[in-house]
């Protein structure tokens, strides 16, 4: 029983990562119509961002200290962040501490401005143009953007730590009643619980607000949409816009879950796909249902009685789920009638 | 008109082998005539023909066919291991059991179409490349890879690190270390290794050419242009997208059984899903559909891989030395992104430039340039012969 709850728990740090960059690709593929291979690169970019904050806050100068000595005997040269110099030593180191939550105010700007550009420059000009193009170009894109993070940022993982407070681990098995020796890392609880937010907030935003109602409206269909006198266009670069913002926060909400390398986000996106496609193309609800489905699932392939029974099994639960699933529901867990279906 | 294209396969046919078979001399002026790249230009040359003959005639865009490579490789491994140096049953051997692993995942993939189908391959080959690192170790030795090794003396010693070779023991060859792969006594190296390569890049090219013009052929494009008034005539297409899913698959096991036989090395980072990325490219890049473009394409980014991976910022130092010293290096910084360490950004951008201005790749540039002339030659015939009276 602790062994299930803890793969469940195990499960659903990993699941809402899944779930938030299924939900942009889904948002993207049901309103625009356009296949996003480069969905993961922008996952990955917003943990760039977290790298990026927390380098910006320890950027320092040498400073000759005459009072103190090095063991030769020279004076001691220090290494003095800006960031001390500005705001004083404890705001400094609140603010290193806090790195990782605070950049998401960072990621949110910078993939807002990355997912209009990208979208007004080049998806634009591909919505008329068959899907094995889209895929073909944003692929490319997505080379080019990996490529230019591992040459600016290097090939090796950037650790990255998470706040003071929630470094430890959660006694979870005492709040519910299950013993002491189920403890869980606080952060990931913290990456469930910001990533169920951040969902609740997308849906939330299009369920309740009449900028959300046009979009739906537009998923259903456009044409009509258009010829009520709204601009489309304009809302779905909107739309595009917010599913780069989710990338990019749950990007760099995950780093300290796992530290970013330039290649995370091909990992993440091979796997995003297949959730979406397990949840039914263009279905958000399906979309966040299989993210937390599938992650769970591969928590629990990773046990050690089913490695032993199915050895190798946790690698490709993920795919041997989605040829199954699509072989037996051709839409998918939720998918909608005539979305993609040729 | 039927004489008329026949000769026309011919005489391109005649070209295309005049062509490889001379690929040394003529790549000689650039600086790309050694037999490492040779081979592999013919080699991938091989494996963009079969994956065209799935996506340019079928319109199935594959995102897994690098498993098929792996299956091919690893298969020839074992063959030079277990029975023999010789390439010829590893070849066969390696295009039979790619066959039979092209059945099993097209016969599942192919239920599908579009987006669906391209993700379905990418499982399978993502499925694959994990199984080949985690379980099937005692096969694919993991992430050492598995290489031929010297004749196994002590029975205890595993497989992987020792060889049988029972054919080549039973005809009493002589070995003196690790023995070279070899057709019949010729080593696979060398220009040796590119000629034999090549020779099979002529065959499997004349087999896409005649299978291009074939009834066959022809029902694979009428499934690409509208596949739901195919079954409306009562016709069931999927026998024939799995015979060219097969075929196709057939074709990239017999690629990757080349790159193990001129480099007796298999490794998984041959089934990753970027290596099926690649083959699409240089379909792509080539011309989707065209029976050259794909050969032309494999070509292209094999050598620029080549030549571009190698410079680095003192050669383009050099290459911008006549700009004023500042200016030449804010060109050196922003050229180093792309070359050396940085190839891959290229290739990206090469990707994205071709989808968004020459989908057809670069036939259908030749194809453009030629038509202006030949309407431009046209328009001065027309003109001379104005004047005289129709016949």
């Amino acid at each position: 029983m602790d062994a299930i709850f803890l793969q469940v728990l195990n499960g659903l740090d990993k699941g809402g990562a899944y779930a938030l960059i299924a939900l942009g690709l889904t948002l993207v593929f049901g309103t625009l119509g356009v296949v996003n291979f480069a969905h993961g690169a922008l996952f990955m970019l917003g943990a760039f961002c977290a790298v990026a904050l927390q380098r910006m806050f320890s950027v320092s100068y040498e400073r000759i200290n005459e009072d103190k000595q090095d063991f030769l005997g020279n004076p001691l040269k220090e290494q003095i962040s800006y960031m001390v110099d500005w705001v004083g030593e404890d705001a400094a180191a609140f603010l290193q501490d806090y790195s990782v939550p605070l950049s998401i105010i960072l990621a949110a700007l910078f993939m807002a401005i990355v997912g209009i550009v990208m979208e007004r420059g080049l998806i634009k000009h591909f919505y008329k143009r068959p899907h094995a193009d889209q895929i073909l170009v944003t692929f490319g894109l997505a080379i080019v953007i990996q490529e230019l993070v591992r040459h600016y940022f290097g090939a090796n993982p950037i650790p990255q730590a998470a706040p003071q407070v929630v470094s430890g681990a959660a006694n979870v098995g005492s709040w519910v009643g299950l013993g002491e020796n189920v403890i869980y890392p606080w952060w990931r609880l913290v990456y469930f619980v910001f990533s169920a937010i951040i969902i609740f907030g997308v849906f939330a935003f299009l369920q309740f607000t009449t900028f959300g109602m046009v979009v739906r409206a537009g998923m259903q269909d456009r044409e009509t949409v258009g010829l009520l006198g709204i601009n489309i266009e304009q809302r779905f670069t909107v739309v595009f816009g917010l599913a780069a913002v989710v990338a990019g926060v749950a990007g760099a909400m995950y780093t300290p879950v796992l530290p970013p390398d330039y290649h995370m986000g091909m990992d993440f996106l091979v796997l995003s796909f297949v959730v979406v496609v397990v949840g039914g193309m263009g279905s958000l609800g399906g979309a966040v249902l299989a993210g937390f489905l599938l992650g769970i699932l591969q928590s629990f392939a990773s046990m050690q009685a089913v490695q032993e029974l199915l050895p190798g099994i946790s690698q490709i639960i993920i795919y041997l789920v989605a040829v199954i699933v699509l072989l037996t529901l051709p839409r998918g867990l939720m998918g909608r009638k005539g979305v993609m279906e040729d | 008109m039927q004489n008329k294209t026949a000769l026309k396969d011919i005489t391109l046919f005649v070209g295309f082998a005049a062509v490889v078979l001379c690929l040394p001399i003529i790549l000689e002026p650039i600086g790309a005539n050694y037999p490492d790249l040779l081979q592999k230009i013919a080699i991938f040359g091989i494996f963009a023909i079969g994956f065209n003959i799935l996506f340019g005639l079928t319109g199935y865009l594959s995102f897994g066919h690098a498993a098929f490579i792996g299956v091919g490789s690893y298969m020839t491994l074992w063959s030079f291991k277990l029975l023999t140096m010789n390439v010829v049953p590893a070849i066969l051997f390696s295009v039979i059991l790619a066959g039979l692993f092209a059945y099993l995942i097209g016969y599942v993939s192919l239920r599908r179409s579009g987006i669906y189908f391209s993700i379905l391959t990418l499982a399978f080959a993502q499925m694959c490349y994990s199984l080949a690192y985690s379980v099937l170790t005692p096969i694919t030795n993991g992430e050492t890879g598995l290489q031929t090794r010297a004749i196994r003396t002590n029975p205890e010693t595993s497989l992987l690190d020792a060889d049988l070779r029972i054919i080549d023991q039973a005809f009493g060859v002589l070995e003196n270390g690790v023995p070279t792969t070899n057709f019949f006594g010729m080593a696979m190296s060398g220009y040796t290794g590119f000629y034999f390569c090549a020779v099979l890049l002529i065959i499997c090219f004349f087999i896409a050419q005649r299978l291009t013009r074939s009834n066959f052929g022809m029902m694979l494009k009428a499934i690409k242009s509208n596949q739901n008034r195919l079954n409306y005539t009562g016709i069931h297409t999927r026998p024939y997208l799995i015979a060219a899913f097969v075929i196709s698959g057939m074709y990239a096991g017999l690629a990757g059984s080349l790159m193990a036989a001129t480099d007796p090395i298999a490794g998984a980072e041959r089934m990753q899903w970027t290596a099926s990325g690649e083959v699409v490219l240089m379909t792509i890049l080539g011309g989707v559909g065209t029976l050259v473009g794909p050969v032309l394409g494999a070509g292209l980014i094999k050598y620029a891989e080549q030549k571009v991976s190698s410079w680095n910022e003192g050669i383009l130092e050099s290459f911008f030395s006549f700009l004023p010293e500042t200016l030449q290096h804010l060109m050196t910084n922003i050229g180093s992104l792309f070359v050396g360490e940085g190839w891959h950004t290229t290739l990206g951008l090469m990707f994205m430039i071709i989808v968004i201005f020459l989908p057809g790749g670069i036939m259908e540039g030749i194809q453009r340039i030629t038509n202006i002339f030949r309407r431009k030659s046209n328009k001065d015939a027309k003109g001379a012969s104005a004047p005289q009276p129709a016949e």
